[in-house]
C-alpha cells in the first residue's frame, strides 16, 4: 500500500464518524425544533378547546370530570335577549367601523407610501397610535371627550350607536395601515408605469392595476378590522349605553352575577364564526402570504 | 414608425447631473442602443424619453412632435421594463389588449390584433394563463406583444435581458432583432452589456457620467474609438501611456519607441490603445517586433491569450489564435521570451485624459 492509499485510508476512517456524529446533532436539532412547535401549538389552543369542551358539560358548576354532556346552555345562550341584542350589535358595529376604517386607513396608508410631505413620519405614527393605547385608557378619554362634544354641539354620543362606531373606528385604523402599506410597498411601480405607458391616465392606472394588486392587503385588513372590533371589550366598556351593549360586555355583565356554562356556549359561537370567517378569506387571498 | 429626437436633453438631481444635454437622432426603423456602465444615465434617458421623468432642459420630439412636457399615457411609446411589469391580476390575453382597451379599439379588432401579436411571439397557445404561471422567458415575450400590439412610434427596451439566463438571453436577444427589423421599429434600447449592444444596435450611444462618450456604429466604436473610455468599453484595448514624439512616433513611459498612423493628433502627451487581438506572437526574441517575457498564458479555447511583460516595465495582452501542435508557439510558457508584432494602423492615438480604463496598461 502506498503512502497516499493509507493517509486516505485514515481519514476516510476518521471521517465517517465525524460525518455520524453532524447527522446525529441535525437530527437532534430538528426534533426539538418540532417539540418546541407542538408546545407552542398546544398552548394556543388548549384554551380554545377547553371553552368548546365546557360548552357541553351537564352540570352548572363546571368541573371535571363533566358528569354527562348537554346542549342547554347553548338552548339558554340564545333564549336570553341579552345574548341575541348583543351579538346583532356588535355584528352591526363591527361592519360599519370596518367599512369606514379599512376606507379611510386605506387612503392614509397610500398617502403615507406614495406622497413625500412635511410630517409624514409623524403622521404614521399617529395611525399607529391606537395600537399603542390601552383600551381603558383610550375609552376613558373617549368619554370625556364626548361629554365636552356633547356640551359644544348638543348631539349625543355617549351610549349611541354613532359614538359606538366612532370609537371602534380608532381599532380598525392602525390595522389597516400597517397591512395596506406593506401591500403597498411591495408593489412594483413599474407595473404602474406600463400601464400608463399603453395609454392610462392616473385614475384608470389607480382603478385597473393599483387597486387590483392592493386587494390581498385590503381583504386581510377588513378581516383584521371587523375581528378588532367584534371582540372588543375594554375600550367598548365605556361607550355602551343601557340597552345598547355589544356581545363582549353582554357577556361580562352575565358573568357578574352567575357563573355555568352558558359563556363558553357564547364564546364557542364566537370562535366559530371568527375561525369561519379566517378559512372563507383565506380561500381568497392566502393570509400567511400577507401577515 | 416615427423618427425621435433628443436635443440637448439634461437632468439634475439638486447639482448631480445624471444626463448632461444629451442629442440624439434616432431614424425610422433604426435600432440605437444606450451603452455604458451603470449609473451612467442612460436609464434616465430612456425614462424621459418615455415621459416618466421630467427633463430639467432640452426637447424630445417624436415623429415631428414635440412631447416634452407630455404624460406618459399621451405619448406614443411602448416600453419593455427589466421587471417585465406585466399585470399579476390579468391573463396573459388581457395584459396584451390593455393598451388597445385605452386606445378604444373596438372588441372585435381588438382580438384580432391580440391574438396576432400573441402569434408573433408564439405565445398564443398561453392566451389564458395568468404572468406568474409563466417562465421568464415567456413574460419577457408576453411584455413585448403588449408593447408593440399598440404600434407605438418608439419602442423603449430597458435591459430587457438582463434577469433571463444566458441561453435563453441568446435566443431572445435574436428573437427581438427580428421583431424589430421585421416591423420597423424606432427602437431604443439601454444595456450595460456591450456585446448584447454591439450585436443587437445599428448604432450605438456609449455614456459616461451623464455623457455621450461616443455614437457610432458597433464597427466604428471598436475600430476607432474617440477615446479611452471608449476604447477600455467596447470590446478590450491595451493602453500605453507616453507621448507623441513627432507624427507617427510614439515614444512610451517605458521608453518603447513605436511606429503610429502619422494623421490626427499634434505630437504632446498621448495614451495609444491596442486590440490584443491585432497583436502576432512569435516564440524566442528577435528584430522588428517588441520584446518581453510571458506572463501568463490563457487558454480560452478557440484563442489564447499572452500577458507580456516588457522591458520597460509595461504589460500588453496578446490574443491569438490557439497554436495547433506542432507550432513552436504551442511550447511557449511562463517566463519564456517573445516577440510580438502588430501593424502600425492598428494603434489608435488616444487623449490622455481621464477616462482610464480599468485594466490600464495591459487589460
Amino acid at each position: 500500500m502506498t503512502t497516499r492509499a493509507l493517509e486516505a485510508a485514515r481519514n476516510g476512517a476518521a471521517a465517517a464518524p465525524a460525518t455520524g456524529h453532524a447527522r446525529m446533532k441535525r437530527r437532534a436539532g430538528r426534533w426539538a425544533l418540532r417539540g418546541l412547535a407542538g408546545l407552542v401549538f398546544f398552548f394556543i389552543f388548549i384554551p380554545v378547546i377547553f371553552v368548546l369542551w365546557i360548552s357541553l358539560f351537564q352540570q352548572q358548576i363546571v368541573s371535571f370530570p363533566p358528569e354527562g354532556y348537554t346542549l342547554r346552555w347553548y338552548e339558554n345562550a340564545f333564549a336570553r335577549s341579552e345574548f341575541r341584542h348583543g351579538f346583532g350589535l356588535s355584528l352591526q358595529v363591527a361592519f360599519i367601523a370596518m367599512v369606514i376604517g379599512v376606507t379611510s386607513g386605506a387612503a392614509g396608508a397610500y398617502a403615507i407610501v406614495r406622497f413625500r410631505f412635511p410630517g409624514r413620519e409623524a403622521f404614521n405614527t399617529l395611525l399607529l397610535g391606537p395600537l399603542v393605547v390601552p383600551g381603558i385608557v383610550a375609552g376613558t378619554s373617549l368619554y370625556v371627550y364626548y361629554i365636552m362634544v356633547e356640551n359644544l354641539l348638543d348631539v349625543d354620543f355617549r351610549g349611541t350607536l354613532h359614538g359606538l362606531v366612532l370609537g371602534h373606528i380608532l381599532l380598525t385604523i392602525p390595522w389597516t395601515v400597517r397591512l395596506v402599506s406593506a401591500s403597498l410597498v411591495g408593489l412594483d411601480r413599474a407595473v404602474e408605469e406600463a400601464a400608463m405607458n399603453l395609454g392610462a391616465g392616473p385614475w384608470t392606472t389607480f382603478r385597473r392595476i393599483t387597486l387590483p394588486m392592493m386587494r390581498p392587503g385590503l381583504v386581510a385588513a377588513s378581516l383584521f378590522s371587523f375581528i378588532q372590533s367584534f371582540e372588543n371589550l375594554e375600550l367598548t366598556l365605556l361607550l355602551v349605553g343601557p340597552g345598547r351593549t355589544t356581545l363582549p360586555v353582554a357577556m361580562l355583565n352575565y358573568l357578574e352575577f352567575r357563573i355555568d356554562p352558558t359563556i363558553a356556549a357564547v364564546a364557542s359561537v364566537q370562535i366559530v364564526l371568527i375561525g369561519a370567517l379566517m378559512l372563507i378569506t383565506d380561500r381568497f387571498v392566502k393570509l400567511s402570504r400577507i401577515v | 414608425m416615427s423618427e425621435l429626437i433628443l436635443d440637448r436633453l439634461r437632468k439634475e438631481y439638486g447639482s448631480f447631473v445624471a444626463v448632461d444635454d444629451v442629442s440624439l437622432r434616432v431614424e425610422e426603423g433604426e435600432l440605437v442602443a444606450l451603452l455604458g456602465p451603470s449609473g451612467c444615465g442612460k436609464t434616465t434617458t430612456l425614462r424621459m424619453i418615455a415621459g416618466f421623468i421630467e427633463p430639467t432642459a432640452g426637447r424630445i420630439t417624436i415623429g415631428g412632435r414635440d412631447v416634452t412636457w407630455d404624460p406618459p399615457y399621451r405619448r406614443d411609446t411602448g416600453m419593455v421594463f427589466q421587471s417585465y411589469a406585466l399585470f399579476p391580476h390579468m391573463t396573459v390575453a388581457q395584459n396584451v389588449a390593455f393598451g388597445l382597451e385605452m386606445r378604444k379599439v373596438p372588441r372585435a379588432e381588438a382580438e384580432t390584433r391580440v391574438r396576432r401579436a400573441l402569434d408573433l411571439v408564439r405565445l398564443g397557445h398561453l392566451a389564458a394563463r395568468l404572468p406568474r404561471q409563466l417562465s421568464g422567458g415567456q413574460q419577457q415575450r408576453v411584455a413585448l406583444a403588449r408593447a408593440l400590439v399598440v404600434n407605438p412610434g418608439v419602442f423603449l427596451l430597458d435591459e430587457p435581458l438582463s434577469n433571463l439566463d444566458a441561453k435563453l438571453r441568446l435566443e431572445v436577444r435574436v428573437e427581438i432583432r427580428e421583431l424589430q427589423k421585421r416591423l420597423g421599429l424606432t427602437t431604443v434600447f439601454v444595456t450595460h452589456d456591450q456585446e448584447e449592444a454591439l450585436t443587437l444596435a445599428d448604432r450605438l450611444v456609449v455614456m459616461d457620467h451623464g455623457v455621450v462618450q461616443q455614437v457610432g456604429t458597433p464597427e466604428e466604436l471598436y475600430e476607432s474609438p474617440a477615446n479611452l473610455f471608449v476604447a477600455g468599453f467596447i470590446g478590450r484595448s491595451n493602453v500605453l501611456r507616453g507621448r507623441l514624439a513627432e507624427r507617427g512616433r510614439f515614444i512610451s513611459k517605458g521608453g518603447l519607441a513605436l511606429a503610429v498612423p502619422a494623421d490626427g493628433m499634434a505630437p504632446g502627451e498621448a495614451a495609444l490603445a491596442l486590440r490584443p487581438e491585432r497583436i502576432g506572437v512569435a516564440p524566442g526574441a528577435s528584430d522588428g517586433g517588441v520584446v518581453g517575457r510571458v506572463a501568463l498564458v490563457t487558454y480560452l479555447g478557440a484563442a489564447t491569450e499572452y500577458r507580456v511583460t516588457l522591458d520597460g516595465g509595461e504589460t500588453i495582452t496578446a490574443s491569438v489564435p490557439t497554436p495547433r501542435p506542432g507550432d513552436p508557439l504551442k511550447l511557449v510558457s511562463a517566463g519564456d521570451a517573445v516577440t510580438l508584432t502588430w501593424p502600425a494602423e492598428s494603434c489608435r492615438l488616444l487623449a490622455p485624459g481621464p477616462g482610464a480604463t480599468p485594466d490600464e496598461g495591459g487589460l
